[in-house]
């Protein structure tokens, strides 16, 4: 892999340039929280942040999208398929738990029989700029999950803040050819890299909450009907908070909205939280209280994911346990099952 | 007697009182609340034996309106409630959700909880990392920082025009009764958003809800929201869409709001379950100032009290009729 680098006073440039070229989408401070949003000028990107409030998996799966749209009037009867992103883009500046969260992704959309086209052509067309963590949250256990706050996994280049610049894992081709177009870059020095090892051991050194998630999947595995869900889930309001700002949470629901002849039919995001999720027309629930939905949250990502894919549908970024209006913490949940 | 001895006590008199309870078995459970996982943060939790009544905790950020429980049990219930969560109580029970007998309400007088999200606007981004409570003030600390930060500039804005810190009703009273809140104007803030033009007005409500995740922890957190099948949810007919267009999401806010009106307390539950921070009370005060002017009437101050919308007078208000 090629370590290059680039002086932060630079910065401002290249994303003005690449503005120029692509739809660049970096953290914008908005009131006291930080949303991803397109930018139209370099300046505009926050480089010193935590982590969005929300996940950036709208990116390539937005609460809501047009899968088609269809008229039913005799003449115009018919379907329209939704045009299909025309510009590149580029992620600048997400975290790396978050460009994990799009592997985790991949595997749902697009690693299998069903791909999802919607997905697929925005992923294809995303070039994903990481920015490494420097000072993980307390919240964060990323870790534990096979990332950690310079985890390349996601990402096309990976930025490390080393003070008056940044170092560059150059980690695709992809990346490797936007660089060469860029002239802000040269290639990393052996003072930058030995700076870069010590922000990295820091931070990495930092992350104080571990937990082992393959013995927590091995217990989950005779955990189904254990009255553990009891006590765990009485707390739990039913609400989507959790599932909503998780970045790999990923179900939906597809509803229709119609007003006279034309309809939409339309994906939205959907919560194993939520009493509707697994009603069956015929009135029956098989999962009629909170303790089977929380019971379904944890196992959807500590061990069906797992059965499924080989990995937990988790990356540690916490925005689960700073979000739950109960605190709630899938920390202590993920402790209390490895006691069992 | 200054917060330092005060809260340590509260806490003390509280598990005692829980553990008193249990044993004698006058209760099949307890709700109160224990230590979270995160600093200024505490958490409800459900204590059926009175060795875990070690774990009940009181301090200014027991936040959740813990009346939100008592649902549905059959247990016999005691509940560690302060002065709003005493006020969701009265309403389930004038709404037969529960009996009076079925609670033994331990009653806080409450000086208002801190809101984490205040907190955090003021320190810009730095984390807290350990949080304590000392007297009046919290003293905050995180990399390279330590900030003292007066608790009363910090509370949730429904505590600071709270008029009813001292529970309305109990069965025990744990510490002193609080100074009440008489001399603000609660719903001055109200009027002046009312003041606004319409588009003025419009334009705040289209930030603040375009924000709404639909995620329903507002609905979920409020102990007065607990429809069989909220409208949101019914499919058959679908009153309202399911994505997050704006008219949809207002919609949701609005009726939720105007369903509450004549229940709402005011507890703020809504506004501090919402992760994006949507000033949700806006609407609902709205409503409750109204029903105060038109009806004279509060809720949650009395079991006997009779809902304004369950009865009607003769000579109710009927200006709206035109």
């Amino acid at each position: 892999m090629k370590e290059m680098k680039i002086a932060k006073n630079d910065l401002v440039s290249f994303l003005d340039t690449l503005i120029t070229e692509y739809e660049v989408f970096a953290p914008v401070k908005k009131d006291s929280s930080v949303v991803f949003q397109e930018i139209y000028s370099g300046s505009e990107a926050l480089l010193d942040y935590s982590n969005s409030q929300k996940p950036p998996k709208e990116m390539f799966f937005p609460q809501k999208e047009r899968l088609f749209s269809y008229d039913l009037s005799p003449k115009k009867a018919g379907i329209e398929e939704p045009l299909l992103a025309e510009k590149q883009r580029i992620i600048f500046g997400i975290r790396p738990c978050d460009a994990r969260s799009f592997v985790l992704l991949d595997r749902v959309f697009s690693g299998g029989v069903y791909k999802d086209i919607y997905y697929i052509d925005k992923r294809k067309k995303t070039l994903v700029i990481a920015l490494g963590c420097n000072r993980p949250k307390s919240t964060c256990f990323c870790t534990s999950l096979g990332g950690g706050p310079f985890s390349q996994e996601g990402s096309d280049l990976l930025l490390i803040d080393i003070g008056q610049e940044y170092v560059v894992q150059v980690i695709t081709d992809k990346g490797e050819e936007l660089i060469k177009k860029h002239k802000e870059f040269m290639e990393a020095d052996e003072q930058s890299l030995f700076s870069m090892r010590k922000v990295v051991d820091t931070a990495e050194a930092s992350i104080k909450f571990r937990v082992d998630v393959w013995k927590v999947k091995e217990k989950l595995d005779g955990m189904f009907d254990d009255p553990f869900w009891d006590l765990v889930s009485e707390k739990c309001l039913g609400c989507s908070a959790c599932t909503y700002l998780c970045p790999t949470c990923h179900c939906f629901d597809v509803v229709d909205e119609v007003i006279g002849q034309r309809g939409e039919r339309i994906r939205i995001w959907d919560s194993c939280a939520f009493p509707n999720f697994t009603l069956q027309t015929s009135g029956f629930n098989p999962r009629p209280t909170i303790k089977e939905r929380v019971r379904q949250r944890i196992m959807h990502k500590f061990k069906y994911f797992v059965d499924n894919y080989g990995v937990a549908a988790c990356v540690g970024c916490g925005r689960c346990i700073r979000e739950c209006p109960v605190n709630l913490d899938i920390r202590a949940v993920l402790n209390s099952i490895l006691e069992r | 007697m200054n917060g330092d001895d005060l809260m340590p006590d509260i806490s003390t008199m509280i598990r005692d009182t829980a553990r008193k309870l249990l044993e004698e078995k006058k209760v099949d459970l307890v709700i109160g609340f224990e230590k979270g996982t995160l600093p200024l943060r505490s958490t409800p939790c459900f204590i059926r034996n009175s060795k875990e009544a070690e774990k009940l905790v009181w301090n200014a950020s027991c936040e959740n309106n813990l009346a939100r429980y008592l649902r549905k049990r059959q247990e016999k219930i005691g509940i560690v409630a302060k002065g709003c969560d005493v006020r969701s109580i009265v309403e389930l029970i004038k709404e037969k959700q529960l009996t009076r007998e079925q609670v033994f309400i331990i009653g806080i007088p409450c000086n208002g909880m801190v809101d984490r999200k205040k907190i955090d606007l003021k320190l810009n981004g730095r984390e807290i990392l350990e949080a304590e409570e000392k007297d009046a003030t919290l003293i905050l600390k995180g990399y390279n920082f330590t900030e003292t930060l007066d608790k009363e500039e910090f509370l949730h804005d429904s505590c600071r025009t709270c008029k009813y810190r001292n529970p309305v009703i109990y069965d025990v009273l744990i510490g002193n009764k609080v100074a009440e809140n008489e001399g603000t104007d609660e719903y001055e803030e109200i009027r002046q958003f009312e003041a606004k033009s319409a588009d003025e007005r419009w334009q705040f409500f289209t930030e603040e809800f375009s924000q709404c995740i639909r995620c329903y922890a507002c609905r979920n957190a409020c102990p007065l929201c607990y429809c069989q099948e909220c409208f949101v949810d019914n499919s058959q007919p679908q009153w309202i869409g399911k994505t997050t267009n704006l008219s949809d999401t207002l919609i949701f806010h609005v009726v939720r709001a105007l369903h509450a009106a004549g229940r709402c307390v005011d507890c703020g539950a809504c506004d501090r379950a919402c992760p994006m921070g949507i000033d949700i009370r806006k609407l609902t005060r709205k409503v409750q100032m109204d029903v105060k002017q038109l009806f004279h009437y509060e809720a949650g101050i009395s079991v006997d009290d009779i809902p304004p919308l369950a009865t009607f007078n003769l000579d109710d208000p009927q200006e709206f009729i035109k």
